[in-house]
């Protein structure tokens, strides 16, 4: 029997707000253990929590570019179970009124582009961190915890079983931390655990509309192991199914190690949340007015963004979506056309030299030592016809080790451009009174053999001179 | 009997609680007894209700994200049973 | 001249006049302590050393001239969970035995800026729950009126310490009658405000939506003063109140001339004690006679209010008190893992009401049940309120006995936990509809007890509350009466 792999993601992203989500306290990462808290955020007896404002304006306007609807009416929820990270042994989260329902993204697959339905978007916060003593939780005989993630604000976007592969499960996963650059609600620094994921993985027969069993995952937090994992659970099911057994709902971990995953036996046969309204905060009442203000005030989101650059520069869908891929880039390319370069030479050098010198040395776009403005000076070189191509490659070169404007690089070691006629000229007929065969092949009709002739002009000039220039005075001689 | 055995099993796991057999009889018997009682709401009509879940109608009460000060961990700590090196320290995790 | 006996505004004029100091009155009611306390055990905690240095205080600054403040000096009791900085606070429970809050209740901030003395915690059932303060996880407190009765509950300790003379004032909490009902008992005044008006933020939680802090005292205007310390927004509390504070004192006028009080005629039903009926309506009486109009109303829901407040209560009580795990902070008793341990720990170091309710409260809170019994209590409740609603188109006041019986004895009631519950029929109506609600003392019982006249109010309705208290207070003495301690002097 064929299968099909249905994949649902509840992702966690970290939001970017000066203070937790119930009280005070900074949310930096990477602070000395237990120096983030205060009575609040340790659920001591006697506190109630406070609503940070901004945490609910990231959400609303997370909720709107993702084209979710707005619930009017929100409340927070208290969501129970025991763990020592969880200082009150409740999660304060929001259970039936969430902020925002009933979104969607598109994303690009191989076979075109796919909606994938979001089911919501809740305000949560998150719990603190086990440091075990053994050398994996199993083995420890004690644990430590640190409080200084306790209430640091996260927004769960819960999507529909769109998902048909791993692959879709990355892309999706990563349109997700685009929009929210873009709205520039979350760092989404995957390494600081800013975007984690819960995966649903269930198989079906091909055809099949029902839902198989299906097994969760837990904080996956990095692209390779979503797909990783999702490939090995696939598999695994597969496998049981093929075998004639039956899979077991349960959580699972995934083990980036041994690259696989794992039963977590569970003692609880189901955890029984018992959710109850948070009676300590008042609920969440959002206008229709507050809900198009907010949409103003959101950045050109993605899509938006990738279909403007196709109309107004004529790029290609391909290039305009790796180009609008992440905000930074999307931003380096307004910058580098602003600064006068043309825009399907800007998506070039984009995708091309400048991708690949940032991938040698592991740099973000914003670490890149050539900024937008340089790069558009340079590229605008190019278009006055200043250097050539060729010349640019090690124009930018130059640029990538030396702070200096291109137009000084290319004028301090002598690159400019030779499109002085006469001064090409007599390089042309040296080398047509050198390469005789050359030139009685092309007068008998091998026009291709040009193509020597101009080598050798360009490599007598060391590529400065224009290469158009030479094949036209080239031609004229020849022909004359 | 509303209230079995299991029931009561159930209930406690969820509340942390350990009922030692020979007191489980009472604690069946009490909250059977309560349950029977409170019956009494079945016969209250709230078809077109609301839930009161907030005893005012208040709404919309936030807080500027502005940094507060910490506690100094030395106070965060000071009713710890038991702590290592900044640390709240717990008995072994075992993963449910 | 003993001192201990008098209301707050009486030795606050002795102090601004400099007929006595703050620390001559600290010790005259230290020494009350030293007489009393081993019959009544008001308090779990008491800072004596503390007291005196703040008496000291305070007397210097009077001896420099200074204006002092209308509790500067006076010395009263803070009930033992409201969370007091560097001084314990257990919620006379085993589990927190030893915890000391590094933060202060914002009503301790309020109260401490006026520069009282404070004497200590008072004792109280273990987290709130209970109406005897015989579930207190250490020993229970006597009624200072007949020390083998109960002194109610749960803020019994504050209500006995203000009865005994071994407090001038007290704070307590009100969760379903836990400062009215102690008040009635002991013969005190109890308020409890309405849900926003008093910041919650260092209240340890019981029951969330229906906590309310409040104050115990000898009469009505040392009531209205407290109340304006005490009352107010804070921004630590989401669900505080940002109406503006009215200055209480200025209703305490002894005028009800037109004053429409209700009667609800499901407050006066059977199961009530003959003489509370009896004695609750000659105080009615009085007020028609000071020229009330009193009207019979109906509360149709009251029946429903029980089974509604011991479904909420315990739910919201079953989370909050979820926290008292053994991780950080609090008592703790060892297991092999995690999950015996934080087991172990609530297991042994809770008390069995505490037990029983979280029983009840994850019961109703679980899958399968939540709709039957949590939501559905959301439900009545929100008729419970509007029974209210309705009810103050008509009456400026809604009046009734704060319990049903006097004081009972100890031990009476500690095995029938139902009929326990029952007994708050009158109180917890109030709570689930965010109410003022007010007990006066109003007579006696011919077993010499305390009996307590309830006063209910529209919300934010606490002036009134006051006028019509202080009228009646004014018309009578029983509130000027101390308890007989044994024959010791009173």
């Amino acid at each position: 029997m064929k299968y099909e792999a249905v994949i649902g993601l509840e992702i966690h992203c970290e939001l970017k707000t000066k203070t937790k989500i119930f009280c005070g306290c900074a949310t930096g990462f990477g602070a000395d253990q237990n120096t983030h808290v205060c009575p609040v955020c340790l659920g001591l007896p006697g506190v109630l929590p406070t609503i940070n404002k901004r945490v609910v304006e990231f959400a609303i306007k997370a909720g709107l570019a993702t084209n979710c609807e707005i619930n009017k009416y929100s409340k927070f929820d208290r969501k129970n179970y025991y763990y020592p990270d969880l200082p009150k042994n409740w999660q304060t989260s929001q259970y039936d009124l969430p902020i925002a329902i009933h979104g969607w993204v598109d994303i690009d697959t191989e076979d075109g582009r796919k909606r994938i339905r979001l089911t919501r978007i809740h305000m949560e916060e998150d719990a603190g961190k086990l440091v075990h003593s053994g050398t994996n939780i199993k083995n420890s005989l004690t644990s430590n915890v640190d409080y200084n993630r306790t209430g640091v604000p996260l927004l769960e976007i819960v999507s529909e079983p769109d998902l048909r592969s791993a692959e879709e499960a990355r892309t999706y996963m990563e349109k997700i931390k685009t929009i929210m650059q873009y709205i520039d609600v979350s760092n989404c620094r995957m390494e600081e655990g800013n975007l984690r994921a819960d995966v649903n993985v269930s198989l079906r027969p091909v055809g099949s509309e029902t839902l198989g069993t299906r097994t969760e995952m837990k904080n996956i937090n990095s692209f390779k192991g979503l797909e990783d994992a999702i490939n090995y659970e696939v598999e695994r099911q597969r496998e049981v199914l093929e075998d004639g057994g039956h899979i077991v709902q349960e959580t699972r971990t995934w083990d980036p190690e041994r690259g696989m995953t794992l039963s977590m036996r569970s003692k609880e046969n189901a955890h029984d949340y018992r959710y109850m309204p948070e009676p300590d905060l008042p609920p969440i009442v959002t206008t229709d007015e507050q809900i198009a203000k907010y949409r103003d005030e959101l950045p050109e989101l993605p899509d938006a963004r990738r279909e403007r650059l196709e109309k107004d520069y004529g790029l290609s869908d391909y290039d305009a979506g790796i180009i609008t891929g992440s905000r930074a880039s999307a931003e380096y390319f307004d910058a580098v056309v602003a600064a006068g370069a043309d825009a399907k030479l800007a998506a070039n050098w984009m995708m091309g030299d400048l991708a690949k010198n940032l991938n040698a040395e592991n740099l973000t776009i914003e670490q890149s030592p050539v900024d937008a403005k340089r790069l558009g000076a340079m590229i605008g070189l190019i278009s006055k016809g200043t250097i050539s191509s060729k010349i640019a490659k090690k124009v930018f070169k130059e640029m990538w080790t030396c702070p200096d404007d291109p137009e000084k690089i290319v004028k301090d070691k002598g690159l400019v451009q030779i499109t002085d006629t006469s001064a090409i000229e007599g390089i042309v007929d040296e080398v047509i009174a050198a390469n005789e065969k050359a030139v009685n092949d092309y007068k008998g009709g091998n026009k291709k053999a040009i193509g020597a002739l101009v080598g050798q002009v360009m490599k007598k000039t060391r590529g400065k001179a224009n290469p158009q220039m030479v094949n036209k005075l080239l031609a004229q001689k020849l022909n004359g | 009997m509303k209230v079995t055995k299991d029931d009561l099993d159930n209930v406690a796991v969820l509340s942390r609680l350990t009922i030692p057999s020979e007191e489980a009889p009472q604690y069946i018997e009490q909250l059977d007894k309560f349950l029977t009682y409170v019956d009494n709401l079945a016969q209250v009509d709230t078809e077109e209700v609301r839930p009161t879940t907030y005893a005012l109608p208040i709404q919309n009460v936030f807080r500027d994200d502005v940094v507060k000060p910490s506690l100094d961990r030395e106070a965060a700590l000071s009713n710890a049973p038991l702590k290592e090196d900044g640390y709240f320290k717990v008995p072994k995790v075992l993963e449910d | 001249m003993r001192l201990y006996n008098k209301p707050a505004h009486v030795l606050h004029d002795m102090l601004v006049s400099g007929e006595i100091t703050s620390v001559q009155l600290t010790q005259d009611v230290l020494a009350r302590i030293d007489e009393v306390e081993g019959d009544v055990r008001a308090y779990l905690t008491l800072t004596r050393d503390e007291a005196l240095a703040q008496a000291k205080a305070v007397d210097a600054k009077i001896a420099a001239g200074e204006p002092i403040s209308f509790l500067e000096g006076i010395p009263g009791a803070i009930k033992d969970n409201i969370c007091t900085k560097g001084v314990k606070t257990t919620c006379a429970s085993k589990i927190l035995e030893h915890f000391v809050p590094p933060y202060d209740a914002t009503v301790m901030t309020k109260i401490n800026k006026e520069n009282p003395v404070i004497l200590g915690k008072t004792n109280m059932d273990e987290f709130a729950m209970g109406g005897s303060t015989e579930n207190s996880g250490f020993f229970p407190t006597h009624n200072p009126w007949n020390t083998e009765c109960v002194p109610g509950g749960s803020s019994g300790g504050s209500a006995a310490a203000v009865a005994a003379g071994t407090a001038i004032w007290a704070i307590g909490s009100d969760t379903g009658g836990s400062i009215r009902q102690p008040a009635s008992f002991c013969g005190v005044v109890g308020m409890k405000p309405t849900y926003g008006r008093v910041s919650r933020y260092g209240l340890v939680a019981y029951a969330s939506s229906l906590d309310q802090i409040g104050p115990l005292t000898r009469d009505v205007t040392d009531c209205a003063h407290l109340l304006n310390i005490i009352s107010g927004h804070d921004e630590m509390d989401s669900t505080s109140s940002d109406v503006p504070v009215p200055d209480y004192t200025k209703s305490l006028v002894s005028d009800v001339k037109g004053l429409k009080i209700g009667l609800p005629r499901e407050y006066f039903v059977k199961g009530m004690d003959p003489e509370v009926e009896k004695t609750v309506r000659a105080a009615i009486d009085q007020f028609r006679s000071m020229g009330a109009e009193v009207v019979d109303i109906s509360l149709p829901h009251t029946d429903y209010a029980i089974s509604t407040y011991y479904l909420i209560a315990p739910a919201e009580a079953a989370t909050n008190l979820e926290r008292y795990d053994g991780v950080s902070y609090g008592e703790r008793v060892d297991g092999e893992d995690l999950v015996e341990m934080m087991t172990n720990t609530r297991s042994e170091l809770f008390g069995e009401e505490v037990k029983r309710r979280i029983i009840i409260g994850n019961y109703a809170l679980s899958a399968g049940y939540y709709d039957a019994y949590y939501l559905k209590a959301m439900k009545v409740r929100t008729l419970v309120q509007q029974d209210f609603t309705v009810a103050f188109r008509d009456v400026d006041v809604i009046m009734a006995p704060t319990a049903p019986t006097p004081a009972y004895k100890i031990g009476a009631m500690i095995d029938d936990p139902l009929q326990m519950y029952l007994q708050d029929a009158c109180t917890v109506p109030v709570n689930l509809a965010g109410l003022p609600g007010i007990s006066i003392p109003c007579g006696f019982s011919s077993q010499n007890m305390p009996i307590g006249l309830q006063i209910i109010g529209k919300p934010l309705g606490e002036e009134t509350l006051l006028r019509a208290a202080y009228t009646y207070e004014q018309s009578q003495n029983f509130h000027q009466q101390m308890a007989n301690l044994g024959g010791k002097e009173a």
